[in-house]
């Protein structure tokens, strides 16, 4: 039987209120981007627990993505920062344990930036498809 | 004699800080010598592996097994002794979590040895000798355990009934287990025999918290003398109360270091260093990258820091390897 090719499969946490609104939009622009990463809707970035980017990796996931809204926009003032410093330190954490830079990510995405959500996408599942899976968790 | 319920105190990859523990238990341990028999303790007194191997399943009541696992004849002895015993329970952090050894995790086995018997300035190894599997020498063919590039918790090799935590387990906690097992008031099993409540909740110092932490600057104790009342979040320093299981009598606290994290996560926390660093970043103040990064250069070995006892019990469990773990 033949091995289908690799497909990342990317995790997104999106906050509510800038990012997962501009998949949204997106979505209602008809623009076409990878199907590799399903949204997983948070109120705000800063709820983004690192256990929980830890814990999609460990059950699967190739990659994490989190999205939210531009520094100054966060609709509960702090949330954004919070999920700055967290995902700075994680990075180095992870830098530790071995796992590539372009597995986990951050990105502000506004509302009105769709076609920014079509790219972020597309590059990251790119990315990864040349990175291959992530098995190091696994057991 | 024959009565007395049969008690096993075992060690793997461990510094022997736990047997010491044991020891702690001062003239109480007289006590649990009337209580119990105790049919093996290689620290202290002399029995055999075949002596255990005689024995029926299931006779040893209680089998106390400290120290991570992380060679072939630790992974033997833990399975011949949860055989042999109706109770096995984890005893400190490295048998609990995988502990200070399981920090190796980051490394593999390859590079543990190359530092171990080459690079280290103390080294004098012309021959460029390493542990072996096999060797023969006069004639004689001889045996040592597999050396495994991953570190393992107790749990990680087999069935474990409770856990006792703690770098070591302190006395009044030994001694509560001991007592709560001999009479058998145990809780469900799986539990942490330390209650489930942040470090933080006794610390003598939590009066002088402030109600908002902010952080401007990560002092370290080799670098910067504590003020020994104040909180030592609230001065800067990275402690792991937060994040850490309560009932060590905050030892370290009074020892006028912050806590370190040996007991563990409380229920429900997946990943302790991940939950700690949630939470320690959350309270920096820098909110740009640059500021954020310079902030972050104070810490010079995160991973090290956040999962220093529970590295092996991480969601990822180790280092990126050449082929998967």
């Amino acid at each position: 039987m033949a091995t289908a090719a690799f497909e990342p499969r990317i995790v997104a946490f999106f906050c509510n209120w800038c990012t997962y609104t501009a998949s949204d939009l997106a979505g209602t622009a008809r623009l076409a981007y990878e199907p590799n990463a399903p949204v997983v809707r948070v109120m705000c970035s800063g709820r983004v627990d690192p256990q929980f980017v830890l814990k999609a990796l460990q059950e699967g996931a190739d990659g994490v993505l989190v999205g939210g809204c531009h520094p100054g926009d966060c609709h509960y003032q702090e949330g954004n920062y919070k999920a700055l410093r967290r995902f700075r330190l994680l990075k180095r954490v992870l830098t530790q344990f071995g796992v590539e830079d372009e597995r986990v990510r951050l990105e502000w995405i506004s509302a009105s930036e769709g076609d920014r959500v079509q790219h972020v996408i597309n590059e990251m599942t790119g990315q990864l498809r040349k990175l291959g899976p992530f098995h190091q968790a696994r057991s | 004699m024959a009565d007395k319920p049969k008690v096993a105190f075992y060690w793997c990859a461990s510094c022997g800080g736990c047997e010491e523990a044991v020891v702690d238990l001062e003239e109480n341990i007289l006590k649990v010598v009337d209580a119990v028999d105790i049919i093996l303790w290689p620290c202290a007194m002399d029995f055999k592996k075949q002596d255990i191997e005689a024995m029926d399943d299931g006779s040893i009541a209680v089998a106390f097994i400290n120290g991570a696992v992380r060679m072939s004849e630790q992974e033997e002895w833990v399975h011949l002794l949860r055989r042999k015993s109706q109770m096995v329970v984890a005893f400190g952090a490295c048998a609990h979590l995988g502990g200070i050894p399981g920090l190796a995790n980051l490394n593999t086995k390859q590079e543990v040895f190359d530092t171990c018997y080459h690079d280290v300035p103390s080294m004098d190894n012309k021959g460029a000798t390493v542990p072996g599997m096999e060797s023969t020498v006069d004639g004689h063919s001889l045996h040592l355990p597999r050396f495994w590039d991953t570190v393992k918790s107790l749990d990680q090799v087999t069935d474990v009934d409770y856990y006792l935590p703690g770098c070591a387990p302190p006395a009044d906690l030994i001694w509560s287990a001991i007592n709560a097992i001999l009479t058998g008031q145990l809780p469900p099993k799986g539990a942490v025999l330390s209650p489930n409540k942040a470090c933080c909740d006794d610390c003598p110092r939590k009066d002088s918290k402030p109600d908002k932490l902010e952080i401007t600057e990560i002092k370290r104790p080799a670098t910067h003398l504590a003020d020994p009342e104040l909180c030592f979040m609230a001065q800067g320093f990275i402690c792991m109360g937060p994040a850490t299981r309560g009932g060590c009598g905050n030892r370290c606290i009074e020892g006028y270091m912050p806590c370190r994290g040996c007991f563990g996560p409380m229920d429900d926390v997946f990943d302790q260093g991940a939950k700690f660093l949630s939470a320690f970043a959350s309270i920096l103040t820098p909110r740009d990258e640059a500021a954020i990064d310079a902030l972050l250069d104070q810490i010079p070995d995160p991973t090290g820091t956040f999962y220093r006892f529970s590295l092996p019990t991480s969601l990822l469990r180790r280092g990126k390897m050449g082929t998967p773990v």
